[in-house]
């Protein structure tokens, strides 16, 4: 059996703002169903190599390749970004309405990923009443009721304190469980990195490149204790290290 | 002391002062009318001064339903094409800063000296138009930029953007114009009703002149609070609108 193609390709690709928060040299292969996770110091470009994976924005050298269609690769932001003016059944329906869904269907689908990401009864709500825990679980459902097959997660919990923080990593790796998407995961911390992916990418500050690359040899979803094991321990010392190498390189 | 207590005792104070330093030196009334004289002014004619208010606030109101509708289709319109805001933009502040007495004469003839209230309606929604067309621009453009990067991401279409994000996202800001455009709309209507300067439009303005040339100074000072308590209650309207609106909008 020959390896399947990757879902998306970042070749050489570079992003100049014209300042120093750019990105690249810098090439990244994204596998169908692998969990990646890109660390890195502010400004080192993470968010701008998520947005080329998103095909959201063009480089300025190189090339990107992506193989998800329209309404395939979904994108969580660092806040819940939900349209304050509607219920929270309505934001999770809107990627089914913007590709073509027809409005009731829609608003089922988007119900049951409500219940996906346990807010069965917040259909209703409005953004303003929910906590900011409970708003990012209706951004995380938004992104998934496309049975989307690349996630792209922009720190998504950075504005989250720490027992949210860990019910919602667990609830993407259950989630992840059920529809096995492609997951690339932009964070600034290290624990939630090895935590969350089977694969941690390093970078130095912008403009962002590649420091060096860890993989993480455990099971995914994280077995119970897991943060607690020696391997877990040893990972996050190496990445950590890493970190700091890059940083004061 | 409560908060509502406070400004009416101050305000009754202010009153008495006024009353009794009138009486005791003897102001000729066309010069300062003692409040009492007002309240008398008030009572004897308020039939006329009810029918000219009501006259006045018609005409505002329809100034407010014209400029609110030709401000929205245009912000709309130029919302969907960048290039035709930058072309229209520079008109629209030139527009702006042309002081509306200015291009009042001219507004008079083209609605013709037989229809004075056809230029006041149109003097005072030039006025009102401004508040309620650069909020719309302001609010079709606030839209959270990754909620945009999401319309983006799912391709959604120029009209599914403007029904879905642009609009709803204006919904605050055009509140908040429409507010604004309510007062100044009762303000140009009295303003074009002056310069106007015919007796036609028999709104508040008018009354005013009226008054002013037959030194009724009282009878002015009553006009006058007619012409506060309609820009007062006109603003408490559009507040109470705005937070019942908001309150829907977003949820709380």
């Amino acid at each position: 059996m020959t390896a399947a193609a990757p879902l998306a390709v970042l070749r050489d690709v570079e992003v100049d703002y014209g300042g120093r928060f750019g990105l690249g040299p810098f090439s990244l292969d994204i596998a169908s169903g692998e969990i990646v996770a890109l660390i890195g110091p502010s400004g080192c470009g993470k968010s701008t190599a998520l947005r080329l994976l998103a095909g959201l924005e063009a480089p300025t050298r190189g090339a990107v390749t992506r193989a998800a269609g329209r309404g395939e690769t979904s994108v969580v932001f660092q806040a819940p970004t939900l349209m304050p003016w509607a219920e929270a059944v309505d934001n999770v329906a809107l990627p089914l309405e913007l590709t073509g869904v027809p409005r009731g269907m829609a608003r089922e689908r988007a119900a049951a990923a409500l219940a996906w990401v346990k807010l069965k009864g917040a259909d209703q709500a409005k953004p303003a009443q929910l906590s900011g825990g409970m708003a990012m679980r209706v951004s995380l459902a938004r992104a998934l009721v496309t049975d989307p097959k690349l996630l792209l997660l922009d720190e998504p919990f950075a504005a989250l304190d720490e027992i949210t923080r860990r019910a919602l990593a667990d609830d993407i790796h259950r989630l992840w469980t059920a529809t096995k998407p492609a997951v690339v995961f932009v964070t600034h911390n290290v624990e939630e990195a090895v935590f969350m992916a089977s694969r941690v990418l390093v970078m130095t500050p912008g403009p962002g490149r590649l420091a060096s690359e860890m993989a993480v040899d455990a099971p995914l979803p994280r077995p119970a204790g897991f943060r607690t094991s020696a391997l877990f321990r040893e990972t996050v010392e190496h990445v950590s290290a890493a970190l700091a190498q890059a940083m004061a390189a | 002391m409560s908060r509502l207590t406070a400004p009416i005792l101050f305000i009754a104070l202010l009153l008495a002062v006024w009353q009794i330093t009138v009486k005791a030196l003897h102001v000729p009334a066309y010069l300062l009318p003692a409040p009492s004289d007002i309240v008398l002014a008030l009572s004897q004619n308020l039939g006329v001064l009810t029918a000219s208010a009501l006259t006045t606030l018609q005409m505002a109101l329809w100034a407010l339903i014209a400029a609110s509708l030709t401000a929205c289709a245009i912000a709309v319109l130029l919302a969907l094409s960048p290039l035709a805001e930058c072309s229209v933009r520079p008109v629209a502040v030139a527009l702006q800063v042309t002081p509306i007495v200015a291009i009042a004469p001219l507004v008079n003839i083209w609605a013709g000296l037989d229809h004075p209230h056809r230029a006041v309606v149109g003097l005072a929604a030039v006025v009102a138009f401004f508040p309620i067309f650069s909020g719309a621009l302001t609010g079709l453009k606030a839209a959270d930029p990754d909620l945009e990067r999401l319309f983006d991401l799912y391709g959604a279409s120029r009209l599914q953007r403007l029904a879905r994000l642009r609009l709803p996202s204006a919904v605050p800001y055009l509140l908040e114009g429409h507010k604004v455009a309510a007062g100044l709309a009762v303000i140009g209507a009295v303003v074009a009703e002056f310069v106007s300067g015919s007796g036609g439009s028999q709104g508040l303005a008018w009354r005013l002149l009226e008054a002013a040339n037959r030194l009724q100074t009282a009878k002015m000072f009553a006009a006058l609070l007619i012409l506060g308590l309609i820009g007062v209650a006109a603003h408490a309207v559009f507040q109470a609108i705005e937070g019942l609106v908001l309150k829907r909008w977003r949820g709380r």
